[in-house]
């Protein structure tokens, strides 16, 4: 004999329901900058506390999330790529999420101001406040230039953890946001150009959609340009080093050849081999950050050693 | 009687409280070792208590020892 039951829990939130409402993946993306951003810096760290910052950092990107999607509820819903997520499929209500990302919002930079100082936690709060308000809120359905703006909150998590460290900003750490802010702009117009239906769905003014693939295509590569020069530039910092410049050149040539390739082609050549290049490049960006934060790191260890002592430091 | 439970949702609750509860016990644990992380550091750990505290604000004492 089956119960009669007044209330469906079919849809009840689980903890993995609210754990994917962090959006895991950029949060790992978060830890990793912020982690190099920490560790980069020329101050040492207690390793507690350089874990724990880190943590909060996390924690901070992941209510960053939350609250954007409780915003953008009503477009994931429509979007083939995000329609899955825990709030347009009932798994937690909009309200849920609102809650849960402004608490973790207050948790995270409550205790970052607690373990490392004012400054990092006051920029870990800027971030969230860009992420969620500047760009969720009014940039992404504002302007086809949302995403070059809006990258800055994706930029920001290694000033904050170098900000753990030394308590203030430098031209480094300005050269690791930089980094992070002109790979946006290439890296998601590569993807909008073989998502561009779900964005026109949607209604996000997404490059693609207002200006056309031409536009973008354009766009790519002079961005990828400026990237060029930017990254081949961090070498010559004092966070640069050989293993750096290695993996920014070579890198940097293989993204130039991408973006160059994506600019020669037309539309009915993408549709021909389902954007192939185009989602070839995408995946070529996302080595790339990597790639270059980890060379980052590399050097850092050489410095470590002294072996660095030699190595030109002219920015 | 007991009730026993016999609704799928009673072990996903059961779950989702579990992983609760190691959360926040972490987070217990993480504030106990960032405290005893920044004691071996050195920082001060004093508070206010509306005593005068030399160690904390040490421009206090030259007025003390004026005022003996």
């Amino acid at each position: 004999m089956s119960d009669a039951t007044l209330n469906d829990f079919g849809n009840d939130s689980q903890f993995e329901d609210y754990f994917a409402l962090l959006k895991p993946r950029v949060m790992s993306l978060v830890v990793f900058t912020a982690a190099v951003g920490l560790l980069v810096a020329p101050v040492g760290v207690n390793p507690v506390i350089g874990f724990a910052s880190i943590l909060f950092i996390a924690l901070g990107a992941g209510a960053s999330g939350a609250l954007n999607m409780w915003w953008d509820a009503d477009i994931d819903a429509i979007m083939s790529r995000t329609v899955k997520r825990p709030v347009p499929n009932g798994r937690v209500t909009p309200k849920n999420a609102m809650i849960t990302g402004l608490w973790l919002s207050v948790i995270a930079v409550g205790m970052l101001a607690l373990t490392a100082n004012l400054f990092a936690a006051a920029l870990l709060a800027f971030t969230i406040f860009f992420y969620a308000v500047i760009y969720t809120m009014w940039l992404k359905r504002w302007t086809p230039q949302n995403i070059v703006i809006g990258g800055a909150a994706g930029a920001f998590p290694p000033m904050v953890g170098w900000a753990v460290a030394t308590g203030g900003v430098s031209v480094e750490s300005v050269a690791m946001f930089l980094l992070i802010f002109m790979w946006t702009p290439p890296h998601f117009w590569a993807l909008s150009l073989f998502m561009n239906d779900d964005y026109t769905k949607a209604g996000v003014p997404m490059l693609t959609v207002t200006h056309g693939t031409r536009v973008t295509r354009n766009n790519i590569l002079g961005y990828t340009v400026l990237l060029f020069v930017l990254a081949i530039g961090t070498a010559f910092t004092s966070i640069g080093g050989p293993i750096y410049l290695t993996t920014a050149v070579v890198l940097n040539v293989m993204f130039l050849i991408g973006a160059f390739k994506l600019w020669k082609r037309e539309d009915a050549d993408a549709d021909g081999d389902a954007y192939a290049a185009e989602r070839k490049f995408f995946r070529l960006s996302l080595v790339y950050l990597f790639a270059h934060f980890a060379a980052l790191l590399g050097d850092a260890v050489l410095r470590a050693f002294d072996l660095l002592a030699a190595w030109p430091v002219v920015i | 009687m007991g009730i026993k439970a016999e609704h799928p949702l009673h072990g996903r609750r059961k779950r989702s409280n579990l992983w609760l509860g190691a959360v926040l016990g972490g987070f217990v644990a993480l504030v106990f070792a960032i405290t005893i992380a920044k004691m071996m550091n050195g920082q001060s750990m004093e508070g206010f208590d509306h005593t005068v505290r030399y160690s904390i604000d040490p421009d206090l004492k030259p007025k003390a020892e004026a005022s003996e």
